[in-house]
């Protein structure tokens, strides 16, 4: 009986001591890390467009520390779930479809003989990269604009266009090489399917 | 007019992965030729039912992945695996015993992990260690080399050895044309000094001549290779050193109990493994100074296992415990880039 | 002195030089028209000073450098400038660039020019100034901007001047012809160029491959004072990339991400120092280049003296181009260069070779095999790299890891991809890769400004509500201090009924508030009820009523108590513009609410549409107020005041307008979407009943719009308002016109057109109008 007692009594002490030894490493060395929300919110892509349901990226950031889906973001498309995935460790998901499909960056245009000066668009962007007062012709500072579309539904004469941003030469990304199994399938050399890419 | 855009360069140099294949097919020739020479038709006939099992089922492999059967084939790496893999088993070994080899190889140590170019382990070596494992009678029972048999050139005939392989034959004949290898009996010394041993054993004086020359072939076969620039000297150079100066310090220390440095070198795999597994590319580490890590540990590990183990050759065994390092070598060996003071170890990570 | 030293890897092509060097250096035909690229060096694109139509004459500055790092760009020969546009430009991508495009008059008349007499006497400033003028830039391949690398002597000691005459890629003899049959300008470039840097020495470095250029260039150095040494490298490629030049002649490396003037080097091109030398002595700018023009494609592969500008197609004519055997036309060494699609492509100021190449010269590569980690790619490294460890990393995105084994340093030299048998296209997963990067790193500078612009936004409408809450603050208490201070002056005075009528309507505001919040959560609770199927669905729906009724109560008693109090002030008139919008809101809400309960098939959708159905009136209940209170005063408000209210009138009603609009649209999109056809009968009911109101209200819209008009005519016209209707009336068409265009319905369709033709007749009619009075 007193043995049983004996080993009880010690590994209480010993649950004990640990389970001491462990809280006090846990505020000793605690990770003074960057929080979480920062890092999610430095690869979240600032368009503050509002797609996720949240209104701009921080709060969304906020969500997704909190536990909500990865994949709610569209201007940032795959490229951003990706790194979300790869910053929480957790499976990356395809683009949640409900919130919009991945679009090519655009900026907003301003058509300005069409606009009638009335502001509204101003108080919508959330970057505050559009530029005009109230009756006077309104312009989008075009190196600003982060393609968030939000100017377009409260104008009322609807004069804004979100125009694809054009590829440059000094914009032009290398394509990927095609895989070798397609060109085998296809029996031809590399260069044909270079130029036939666009 | 119809002009094509791609990147540079725009030309490039004759030469091809089925063309490396191809010389390192032929300089496995010396070798193949020394082992026929000594251990009779077996290694023949066992090379040729290994090429045509390998390239089945590389062949239905490929098929299973949905690759083109004809670019794939032609690449020659089947048969440098199945090449390796049959000159490592004993002659007489059974045609299934082949077989099993060469399906685990081609099968489960390429294709499985992505084929070509991404398995981690060398497919033969996986492949020998399994049969080891697996069928230590068989893989033990090694033809005596014909120096052995005293009177002259005597090997087992054509249709005995076919017979050997694919039938059965009556104990007699392994027990007359088989034997220990000067690995096992060094192995399995019974209280005898290595001298004693050298003396006594049959094996050791009259049969090693045999193995030194089959190590002399191989070793031609990859100086040849290193002439063609196929490898750089820097893996197989760093194994033999290992080797030899762990097996030196041993031996110097206690001749009574361990082996000769020059013989460890020259009997077994060594060279084999030094110029034809150690230089495989694919498992091997990548930058010219992990490829000198890579071939020195791996030239102790086999002192190590060869001495201490359980097994006798311990080539295959050293192989794929450094195949299991070589990642590892590899991000801390990384070259000095140009214009760079030092270079950068390890992998970057996330919380770097 | 001049040991030569080595670099790590490097390959052998076959030189395929011999073949272009047999005869002299010729002139390129004069081309109809030429095509001048704005950027043909690294930096900012220049400027276009010409427009379409001007005439301009050769060497005429007609683009000049916006940035430092830029250069000037001159007319090539005399003509015409016939377009100023996109044109395609000699890049990998085969994208088009801001292009000059001058149609040549065949005279090729000079501008006015001289060189300077003696540079040595200008300032040093003034003849770099000189040298940015004639817009030279780097000949060699990167065309990095000369005049930049002529100021380093000011921050940077430069020791070492290295003129580059290596050469190193097969077929390209340009810079060996140079120096064959111009090595005086070599030279003299040279020495202007170390008049201006002040080097100790100056090493030439030139492939043991050009006999006949290093004797020229030994003849002429016999005359010079300068301490120049010409180094024999070997032939080995890339011997000619800046770092390895370096490397080779002064075993120095430099440093990554350095330049090699922060080890005291300055590299140049012997192309660029005969530019120099014809700038500074003859004044002549640099519209023309020696081009290499070879290939087994040409039947006289030769070099030319070409402007720049010239299409290569004129280029191949004149060495005799066989089309039927072209496959590749490429721009540049077959190591380096660009392939290009389109034989239109001018010639700009980095085009040393253009190499028409046959099928079998050039053939496409074959597909990549496997990689089996050979490491030839490491032993042909001249950057010292593992490329096929880059190469994984590239495949499998992860760049981070090509980054860190030096992905950057990679100088694209193409020598790995050369030596490689599996003929893996290892350069182009470099360039991807790096794009790839580069893009990555552009895209989260411009996430990081957003986010800061963002923040600073979100402070400001922070800061403003609390600045407009503390004036409020202040503005209540000087308000109580007044009252009080009348209280206590006129203690038995009864209270000023407009004192007494604030804070009646704000209790009665704050009651309307809780009510609301009350109904708002009993709302929310019945739809959680709803959702769920609970029990106390009865009881929860009477306490609903029960709230809805109390906050009806309370938004009366504010309604009437708001007017009553300060009947026609702004504020109410303004309190009332948001009671209507939240009412309309509601209704919007309700709206959605109903459709998904529709969509989902839930029982309370029968009560969803009560509420609607409450709702709408309770928003068109809001919006007659609204409007009653902006039209009271309007009517009858005196003739001078008269302008001010109308607008107001105005514009509420063109909101109406709008929304309306909106409305119609929406309804009409989900009728588009529906499928059921009971719900497409209602929902056409519902959208001819939104029609009816937008009638309505552009009626009434119209007619307040004539009348404004009329009162303008009267009194003073209002120009801009007019301009704006305009505006407005040619928006709506052009809304018409789209919408006609989507439309696929004929009812439909002729509907819209008669909507058309209103809006049009409207449009016109206030164009008329607006004309009359402009």
């Amino acid at each position: 009986m007193s043995t049983v007692l004996t080993a009880v009594i010690v590994l209480f002490l010993l649950a004990a001591i640990f389970g001491i030894v462990l809280g006090y490493a846990s505020v000793r060395f605690k990770v003074e890390g960057n929080p979480i929300v920062d890092q999610i919110d430095a690869i979240l892509p600032q368009t503050q467009c509002g797609q996720c349901g949240y209104p701009g990226c921080r709060p969304y950031a906020e969500a997704i520390a909190g536990g909500d889906a990865i994949n709610k973001c569209p201007p940032g498309g795959q490229t951003t779930i990706d790194a979300l995935a790869d910053l929480l460790d957790v499976e990356a998901v395809p683009l949640d479809a409900e919130h919009g499909e991945e679009k090519p960056r655009s900026v907003a245009y301003i058509r300005e003989d069409e606009c009638i000066g009335c502001t509204k668009c101003i108080q919508a962007c959330p970057v505050d990269a559009i530029l005009g007062a109230a009756k006077q012709m309104h312009t989008v500072i075009i190196s600003e604009c982060t393609g968030c579309d939000l100017c377009v539904e409260p104008c009322p004469v609807d004069c804004i266009d979100m125009i694809p941003i054009e590829t440059t030469p000094n914009t032009w990304k290398w394509p990927e090489p095609p895989s070798p199994m397609q060109l085998i399938a296809t029996d031809r050399g590399r260069g044909v399917a270079a130029s036939e890419a666009p | 007019m119809a002009l094509i855009r791609l990147s540079s360069p725009h030309v490039s140099k004759a030469n091809s992965t089925a063309n490396v294949m191809r010389l390192v097919l032929i300089a496995t020739l010396p070798g193949i030729l020394a082992m026929t020479f000594f251990f009779g038709w077996g290694t023949l006939i066992q090379i040729a039912l290994a090429c045509s099992l390998a390239l089945a089922f590389e062949a239905a492999a490929l098929k299973l992945r949905k690759r083109p059967l004809g670019f794939f084939l032609s690449d020659g790496s089947a048969l440098v695996t199945a090449i390796l893999l049959a000159v490592a088993i004993p002659p007489f070994s059974a045609w299934w015993v082949t077989a099993t080899g060469i399906f685990f190889a081609i099968v489960i140590a390429k294709h499985l992990y992505g084929g070509l170019g991404n398995n981690p382990f060398n497919p033969a070596m996986v492949a020998y260690a399994l049969l080891l494992v697996s069928f230590p009678v068989e893989m033990t029972r090694w033809t005596s080399p014909m120096t052995q048999h005293g009177g002259g050139w005597e090997i087992a005939g054509f249709i005995d050895t076919l017979q050997a392989i694919f039938g059965s034959v009556d104990a007699v004949f392994y027990d007359s044309f088989t034997g220990a290898t000067p690995l096992d009996v060094l192995k399995h010394r019974g209280g005898l000094t290595t001298e004693e041993l050298w003396r006594q054993s049959d094996v050791l004086s009259s049969g090693v001549g045999a193995w030194y020359a089959v190590s002399a072939a191989w070793f031609m076969g990859g100086i040849f290779l290193l002439s063609r620039k196929i490898f750089t000297w820097h893996a197989p150079l760093s194994m033999l050193i290992a080797l030899f100066l762990t097996a030196s310090a041993f031996y110097g220390f206690d001749p009574d109990n361990y082996v000769n440095p020059v013989v460890h070198l020259s009997v077994g795999a060594t060279m084999l493994g030094a110029f034809f597994i150690a230089t495989d590319p694919v498992t091997s580490a990548t930058s010219n100074k992990g490829k000198m890590v890579f071939g020195a540990l791996l030239g102790v590990l086999i002192y190590v296992i060869r001495t201490w183990g359980n097994y006798p050759d311990a080539v295959a065994f050293a192989v794929l415990l450094m195949n299991l390092c070589a990642p590892f070598i590899d991000q801390y060996t990384q070259p000095r880039s140009f214009g760079h003071t030092r270079a950068n170890r390890g992998m970057k990570g996330k919380n770097q | 002195m001049s040991k030569v030293f080595s670099f790590h890897g490097g390959i052998h092509p076959p030189g395929n030089k011999k073949r272009s060097t047999r005869a002299a250096i010729g002139k390129a035909p004069l081309p109809k028209t030429l095509v001048v690229p704005m950027q043909q060096h690294i930096g900012g694109p220049a400027d276009p000073l010409v427009k379409i139509g001007d005439q301009v004459l050769k060497g005429q500055l007609i683009a000049e450098p916006i940035s430092r790092i830029s250069a000037a760009i001159h007319a090539p020969t005399s003509g015409k400038v016939v377009d100023v546009a996109a044109y395609p430009i000699p890049h990998a991508s085969g994208l088009s660039e801001e292009c000059i495009v001058i149609e040549s008059d065949g005279e090729d008349r000079w501008i006015e020019h001289q060189g300077l007499d003696d540079y040595r006497q200008l300032r040093r400033q003034d003849l770099i100034e000189h040298i940015r003028n004639c817009g030279i830039a780097g000949m060699g391949g990167a065309g990095f901007p000369t005049d930049v690398k002529l100021h380093l002597s000011e921050d940077h000691i430069v020791n070492t001047l290295i003129i580059n005459a290596a050469e190193c890629e097969p077929y390209i003899t340009a810079d060996d012809m140079l120096m064959r049959e111009r090595a005086h300008e070599v030279l003299g470039g040279i020495e202007i160029i170390a008049h201006l840097l002040r080097p100790s020495h100056v090493l030439i470095g030139i492939e043991d491959n050009k006999p006949n250029a290093i004797h020229a260039l030994e003849a002429v150095l016999k005359d010079t004072e300068l301490n120049i040494d010409i180094v024999v490298v070997p032939t080995k490629y890339p011997s000619g990339g800046e770092r390895q030049l370096i490397k080779l002649l002064t075993d120095l490396e430099v440093p990554s991400g350095r330049i090699p003037a922060d080890i005291g080097i300055v590299c140049q091109n012997v192309g660029t120092t005969a530019a120099v030398y014809r700038a500074v002595h003859y004044g002549e700018p640099l519209i023309s280049r020696i081009v290499t023009v070879t290939g087994d494609a040409v039947l006289h592969p030769r070099n030319l003296e070409t402007l720049i500008g010239t299409p290569f197609s004129t280029l191949l004519e004149a060495c005799d181009l066989r089309p039927e055997a072209l496959s590749k036309l490429v721009m540049g060494g077959p190591m380096m260069g660009v392939t290009v699609e389109n034989d239109q492509i001018p010639v700009i100021k980095t085009t040393n070779c253009l190499i028409a190449a046959t099928a079998q010269e050039m053939p496409l590569a074959p597909p990549a095999q496997a990689c089996i980690r050979c490491g030839m790619c490491e032993q042909a490294c001249p950057a010292e790299l593992l490329p096929q460890q880059l190469y994984w990393f590239a495949k499998g995105r992860e760049f981070d890891k090509a980054k860190h084994h030096n992905l950057f340093d990679c100088i694209e030299c193409g020598a790995c991809a050369y030596v490689c048998p599996s003929n893996i296209p290892l350069v182009q997963y470099y360039r991807y890769a790096k794009s790839e990067i580069r893009t990555e790193q552009r895209d989260q500078q411009k996430a990081d400004h957003a986010r800061q612009r963002f923040e600073a936004r979100q402070a400001r409408l922070e800061r403003e509500v609390a600045e407009k809450e503390a004036r409020r603050k202040a503005r209540a208490e000087e308000a109580a201090k007044a009252q009080q201070q009348k209280a206590a002056t006129q203690s038995d005075a009864s209270p000023q009924p407009a004192a007494a009528a604030e804070p009646d309507a704000k209790q009665l505001k704050t009651a309307a508030a809780v009510a609301r919040t009350k109904l708002k959560k009993a709302q929310k609770a019945y739809d959680e009820a709803v959702g769920t199927n609970a029990d106390n669905l009865a009881e929860l729906e009477a306490a609903l009523n029960d709230a809805r009724s109390k906050a009806e109560a309370a938004e009366k008693a504010l309604a009437a108590g708001a007017p009553a109090t300060e009947e026609g002030s702004g504020d109410d008139l303004k309190q009332l513009k948001v009671a209507a919008a939240v009412a309309r809101t509601k209704l919007k809400k309700a709206q959605d609410a109903l459709k998904n309960a529709e969509d989902k098939g839930l029982d309370g959708v029968d009560k969803l549409r009560a509420t609607l159905v409450t709702l709408e009136n309770k928003a068109e209940e809001a919006q007659q107020a609204y409007e009653q209170a902006a039209n009271k005063p309007a009517s009858p408000s005196p003739a001078p005041t008269e302008e001010k209210p109308a607008e107001v009138d105005i514009k509420a009603l063109k909101q109406q307008v709008s929304i309306m609009r909106t409305k119609l649209k929406k309804a009409e999109s989900a009728l588009d979407g529906c499928e059921d056809e009971a719900e497409i009968a209602r929902m056409k009911t519902e959208v001819n009943e939104l029609k009816q109101r937008f009638e309505q209200a552009t009626a009434e819209f119209d007619k307040a719009e004539q009348a404004l008009i009329e009162r303008a005519a009267k009194s003073g016209i209002d120009l801009k308002q007019l301009r704006i209707d305009a505006a407005m009336a040619r928006a709506a068409v052009t809304k018409g016109e789209r919408s006609l265009s989507k439309a696929d319905n004929d009812d439909e369709r002729s509907q819209i057109e008669q909507e058309l033709t209103s809006a049009r007749a409207k449009a016109d009619e206030l164009n008329l109008t607006l004309s009359q009075y402009e």
